[in-house]
């Protein structure tokens, strides 16, 4: 297919159209209508970073909880609510949508297209988000309270003890997926069809082809998760039994569904912020990026990898050995195609001429302490090992090490290095530093300790705890409330950044590679209306 | 326009591929219970025997060990009359269960069986039993429970104890017991 754009057509029938170059249309609806794809990846970004703090603060009312032994400031069963909601809103309602919110104002700006190739789609996309995430944050203000089964929402806790609102829960979760494919199908749509003239795929900036592979992964798994909560759904108001064993179905089935959506998931969490500090390390190195077929090889079989690794959440179900064996070899064979991506992100440095600023320090933490989520990953991939730490704090460690410093890092080292092309304004340097030093002391002050009290043995999800493990404990949730009021200093600096500061050039970053830096600083409303010419 | 129309194509593929994941996401259920049936994986034994044992293998015993569970919100009363029974390979074996329902309403039970260690589900045949039927019991009602079992000949030579275990669901509100009749 040709990837010739006619100038001045978009790709879509936007009534704006004759009218030709302008701005955008006033007052509210101007957010409410817009199908333009720097105004959409704005919301998603905003509303990301809403859920961010809501999400952030169900993890302060558990730290408070946890801070000391004993139960002081919440029930049990509020606690378990916030858990489960903290891990919901922070994995559907944050992470997802800030990488979609990249992908929107990115993904055209980086392959020459003016727009993503299905704008209306995009509006929807995002407008879904509001409705599921009110409803299932509504649930927590019912009488019989929220969902309180957990993130992975294992029958039969979720099937036949769930409270009441479980139905809206499904629900929520049924327009999530909707939500999530539709983005999916719109970047697989724009990468494959508005690349501009010359742009070959191996010409994309990897952030381009992360999420590509990303938006395969979604629309692979998230039908599995619609098809998931759908049998709960029926399990629990047409009378099936695909997870009650009363009627000849299996809990542990649930499981297997759930993980065959849930594994490649954490990857699409992280994929796109490989992709972004693939391009922000080599622009603070002011070297090309090292290795770059090799990283598009690897996110590939990464992706692939993550489709038969599943069961390894599942060791202690009993499966047989030869299952055991299998999914423990899989899974440390993702170790390769990772090792691969470090050793390229560490060899792009080597030599380089290095800068640090913001970007490159959030950029490199990333590098560091997702390696360090990678190898309490492989231990816990250590099929006996993990009978000892499987549902412990330290795999609660594993995946804060992965999810924070990784997916959360990897976004806001990407919000500052885009932050000048997206308000035309340099943001505060000295405060960015300080965002980063206080995050990173914070959240390793959070977390890190979480690998101690795992390996002594303490269960995760539970309220109370064993007076051996209050102290690491108190400096678990000191950390985190640090990095929880960390994050207000973020809103200041792009709240500051948009209303004014140093005009930024059309390329801030020496170093930076890339057609996004082609265009004038802030974007102009309509960008690549004529495809530019890649060589 | 030509590049219109390819997307509309692509489109057009990648929600065939949605909707062929959603499917496949319900094809897991029969496929994992045809695996599970097949490599004797959970514990799942299959139905009625229908197939017949050459020989009773007198030289090797076998300890079968029984369990009673009731699942959670159950209230009956559910037992094996004895905790173990020493058995040879492939000769046919008896147990019996009590089941009492101690309430004032007539109630439906349905009891699920399950094997361990679970590579031996496969080698354990049942040849009649009480769990391929539900229960009724009426109010203060007390029965006994058949269950008739053959341990395959070809059962792993590593195996000298098995546990069958039973969990008794409490169903009621899925087949009211009158209609049950
Ligand atoms: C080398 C790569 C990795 C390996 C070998 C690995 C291995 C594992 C294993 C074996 C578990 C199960 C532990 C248990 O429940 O006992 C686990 C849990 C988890 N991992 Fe990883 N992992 C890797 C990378 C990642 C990445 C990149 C992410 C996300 C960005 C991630 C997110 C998670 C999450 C969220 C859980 C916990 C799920 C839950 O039970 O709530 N992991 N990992
Ligand atoms: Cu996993």
């Amino acid at each position: 297919m040709s990837a010739v754009i006619e100038p001045g057509h978009a790709g879509h029938t936007d009534h704006h159209h004759d009218h030709g170059h302008h701005g955008p249309a006033k007052g509210l609806m101007r957010w409410v209508l817009t199908t333009n794809h720097k105004d959409i990846g704005t919301m998603y970004l905003w509303f990301s970073f809403a859920m961010f703090l809501i999400g952030g603060s169900f993890a302060m009312v558990i730290r408070a909880e946890l801070f000391q032994p004993g139960l002081q400031i919440v029930e049990p069963a509020f606690f378990n609510q916030m858990t489960t909601m903290h891990g919901l809103v922070m994995v559907f309602g944050a992470v997802m949508p800030a990488f979609v919110g990249l992908a929107n104002w990115m993904i055209p700006l980086m392959v020459g297209a003016p727009d993503m190739a299905l704008p209306r789609m995009n509006n929807f996309s995002f407008w879904l988000l509001p409705a599921a995430f009110g409803l299932l944050i509504s649930t927590l203000f019912t009488a019989g309270g929220g969902p309180n089964f957990g993130w992975t929402f294992y029958a039969p806790l979720s099937t036949t003890y769930a409270p009441e609102s479980v139905t809206f829960f499904i629900f929520a979760i049924h327009l999530m997926g909707i939500s999530s494919i539709m983005g999916a199908i719109n970047v697989i749509a724009t990468i494959l069809n508005l690349r501009a003239p010359g742009m070959t795929l191996m010409k994309m900036p990897l952030f381009v082809w992360t999420w590509l592979i990303t938006a395969f992964l979604l629309i692979a798994v998230m039908p599995v998760l619609a098809g998931c909560v759908t049998m709960m759904l029926m399990d629990i108001h047409f009378g099936t039994s695909f997870f009650s064993a009363a009627g000849g179905g299996d809990p542990v089935l649930f499981q297997h569904v759930f993980w065959f959506f849930g594994h490649p998931e954490v990857y699409i969490m992280i994929l796109p912020a490989f992709g972004a500090v693939s391009s922000i390390i080599p622009a603070f190195s002011r070297k090309p990026l090292f290795g770059y077929t090799s990283m598009v090889y690897a996110t590939a079989s990464i992706a692939f990898l993550s489709f038969i690794v599943w069961a390894h959440h599942m060791f202690v179900v009993g499966i047989p050995l030869v299952g055991e064996l299998f999914f423990m070899y899989a899974t440390l064979l993702i170790a390769v195609p990772t090792g691969v991506k470090v050793f390229n992100w560490v060899t792009t440095m080597w030599q380089g001429s290095l800068t640090f600023e913001t970007p490159m320090l959030f950029a490199v933490a990333f590098v560091i302490l997702f390696t360090i989520g990678g190898f309490s990953g492989l231990m816990l991939a250590i099929a006996p090992a993990d009978f000892q730490y499987h549902d412990t704090y330290f795999v609660v460690a594993h995946f804060h090490y992965v999810l924070v410093p990784g997916a959360i890092f990897g976004i806001f080292a990407s919000a500052y290095y885009w932050l000048p092309k997206w308000t035309g304004h340099m943001y505060d340097e000295t405060l960015g530093k300080l965002h980063f030093w206080l995050s990173f002391v914070g959240m390793n002050m959070a977390f890190f300790p979480m690998h101690f009290v795992g390996l002594a043995g303490m269960p995760r999800r539970i309220p109370d705890y064993n007076l051996q493990f209050a102290d690491f404990n108190m400096v678990s949730s000191i950390g985190a409330f640090s990095f929880g009021a960390t994050q207000f200093l973020f809103l200041f600096i792009v709240i500051k950044c948009i209303r004014g500061g140093k005009p930024a050039p059309a390329k801030p970053w020496d170093g930076a590679d890339g057609l996004e830096w082609t265009i004038p600083s802030p974007a102009p409303y309509h960008t690549f209306t004529t495809p530019p010419e890649v060589k | 326009m030509s590049e219109g129309i390819a997307t509309k194509k692509l489109v057009t593929r990648l929600l065939l591929l949605v909707v062929v994941m959603f499917a496949f996401g319900f094809a897991l259920v029969p496929i994992y219970d045809v695996m599970c049936k097949a490599f004797g994986i959970n514990g799942k034994t299959s139905g009625q025997y229908q197939g017949a044992q050459q020989q009773v293998d007198e030289a090797r015993q076998v300890k079968v060990q029984f369990m009673a569970t009731n699942a959670a919100d159950m209230v009956w009363e559910f037992r094996p009359v004895s905790a173990d029974l020493v058995v040879h390979p492939g000769a046919v074996n008896e147990m019996t269960f009590i089941a009492q329902n101690p309430t004032d309403k007539p109630m439906t039970a349905q009891a699920i069986p399950s094997v361990s260690p679970s590579e031996a589900a496969a080698y354990f045949h049942k040849t009649a039993c009480f769990c391929f039927n539900q229960q009724v019991l009426q109010p203060g009602e007390r029965v006994e429970m058949k269950v008739r079992f053959i341990v395959d000949r070809d059962l792993p030579k590593d195996v000298y104890h098995l546990t069958l275990g039973y969990t008794l669901f409490d169903i009621t509100a899925r087949h009211a017991p009158v209609a049950a009749r």
